[in-house]
């Protein structure tokens, strides 16, 4: 976090303690937002949220800030719908303004096949808590009057399913507002302090090594984006987790407004508009198993190539800024939340393309996991022991990322 | 730049051109038969490092070979042929 931040905020450093209740490991969107549930819903508060580098610096901080609830299967639909719930309420929760903007996503359809399947996701999205509706291309080029309706002459758009609770919002106040609720109310933050080690006792995770020495824990809670592995591995867990590259950019400022977030899963990619004005553009992972931040050319030359098809004026804008982030991809494409199998060790991590979005549900359902002992339903099916139990949560064609 | 795959009939390619695969090692230390055969279908090594892996030029000559790379740098470390 830089100096200018700090002074905005009332964040209060204080060394590390040798012992706390709850420690977390990585101060990103889903660490500090269990820290948060913990002290805000349960009272909480002998906490310690680790971080190696500083809030928010990972994947919270490399993503394209996309909220919505508009998912495949029916146990996402829901807990998905709980976090964007939540995210509309939480500028008010903290007296934060986190840039929360309700645009609505229309996902395209440019053929028969896409159209059922988006007639689909409507309806099953429509039967578990979230508004979708499939709707035709003149209600289409009404809410984006940018598109061009014939998609180039190759990927005519044939219809959408429009998702208006779909929002962004701006994700450094997102992860500072909780870090500030949660340290107000008496969590630790420790940036700087990498988590080199679990202590175990017998079977149990008793606490962590940290840069800055043991600290000894009541329940140890991996919040990890992008090394998830090796956290695990450290509590002698082999983790279903693959972790690869995610790139996106922006381009400079268009003029105009561009109102709704814009996707296609068949030219794979979306855009939105950024406060600033910049067009933002997201696509699929790259194909290898990858931890470098690096960004390529031939990842911009792709996403420009599909996304004229459908946004002509965008030819005219330039390419600004290229980030990466690293997505630790489960095989599903679903998260994968909770107990571990190993006493007092608890998981948030799956989080692929995903994450952002999920922030206040998986945050808040961690919590209550902690406090009260009890899996929440919400993220009952989405436990680590799943896959030995061959009920995977398959639902990749939600993800958008691919 | 994006990541170009050395094919030892082609020689470098971009990485679209290829299909990667994992070589699935379940660790000596898990014994029982379900755990095996759990990790063998799920679990990944996901290793920061230099790892072996598999590649198959899908989009060139369709052979299956043995690289080694960095994943922490996206480096080809020597390229062999298997």
């Amino acid at each position: 976090m830089n100096e200018f931040v700090e002074r905005q905020m009332k964040l209060t450093w204080r060394p590390p303690k040798k012992s706390y209740d709850v420690v977390i490991v990585g101060a990103g969107g889903h660490g500090l937002a269990t820290a948060y549930y913990l002290a805000t819903r349960h009272r909480i508060t002998n906490v310690a949220v680790f971080e190696r580098g500083y809030i928010g610096g990972g994947n919270s901080g490399r993503n394209t800030t996309i909220i919505r609830a508009n998912y495949g299967i029916p146990a996402a639909v829901r807990f998905y719908q709980r976090s964007v719930d939540l995210y509309r309420g939480l500028e008010q929760e903290t007296d934060r303004w986190l840039m929360h903007q309700q645009k609505g996503i229309l996902w395209m359809a440019h053929s028969e096949a896409a159209v059922r399947t988006e007639r689909m996701r409507a309806k099953l999205n429509t039967e578990f808590g979230a508004q979708t509706q499939f709707i035709g291309p003149r209600q289409v080029q009404e809410l984006c009057p940018q598109l061009d309706m014939s998609g180039g002459g190759r990927w005519p758009v044939l219809g959408a399913s429009y998702h208006p609770q779909g929002a962004t919002a701006r994700h450094d106040r997102v992860v500072w507002a909780l870090a500030e609720g949660a340290m107000e109310r008496g969590a630790h933050v420790h940036q700087n302090t990498p988590v080199e080690g679990l202590i175990l006792d017998g079977e149990r995770v008793a606490g962590v090594r940290t840069a800055a020495g043991d600290v000894a824990a009541g329940a140890v809670v991996s919040a990890v984006g992008g090394h998830v592995s090796r956290i695990a591995a450290m509590a002698g867990l082999r983790l279903p987790i693959r972790t690869h590259r995610l790139q996106a950019f922006v381009t400079n400022h268009y003029r105009q407004q561009f109102g709704p977030i814009v996707a296609s899963s068949e030219l794979f990619f979306y855009a939105s508009q950024t406060a600033r004005g910049e067009m933002l553009l997201g696509a699929e992972i790259d194909p290898q198993p990858s931890f470098s931040y690096r960004s390529s050319h031939d990842f911009v030359q792709d996403v420009c190539r599909r996304a004229l098809c459908l946004l002509p004026f965008m030819g005219n804008l330039r390419v600004l800024r290229q980030w990466t982030g690293v997505c630790d991809m489960s095989p599903d494409y679903s998260p994968i939340m909770g107990r571990t199998g190993v006493d007092g060790f608890y998981l948030t991590t799956g989080w692929g393309t995903w994450g952002f979005k999920a922030i206040p549900a998986g945050g808040e359902q961690m919590a209550e996991l902690i406090a009260t002992g009890e899996v929440p339903e919400l993220i009952a099916p989405f436990g680590l022991d799943r896959f030995a139990r061959d009920r995977t949560m398959a639902d990749r064609g939600s993800a958008g990322t691919h | 730049m994006s990541l170009r795959i050395p094919c030892p009939i082609c020689g470098d390619r971009s990485v679209h051109e290829f299909v990667h695969g994992e070589i699935r090692r379940v660790p000596d230390h898990v014994t029982d038969p379900d755990e095996r055969d759990l990790d063998f279908a799920f679990h990944h090594d996901n290793e920061e490092g230099v790892v072996t892996e598999r590649w198959f030029h899908a989009q060139g000559c369709r052979r299956w070979f043995e690289i080694r790379r960095d994943t922490t740098t996206d480096r080809i470390v020597e390229p062999s042929e298997s």
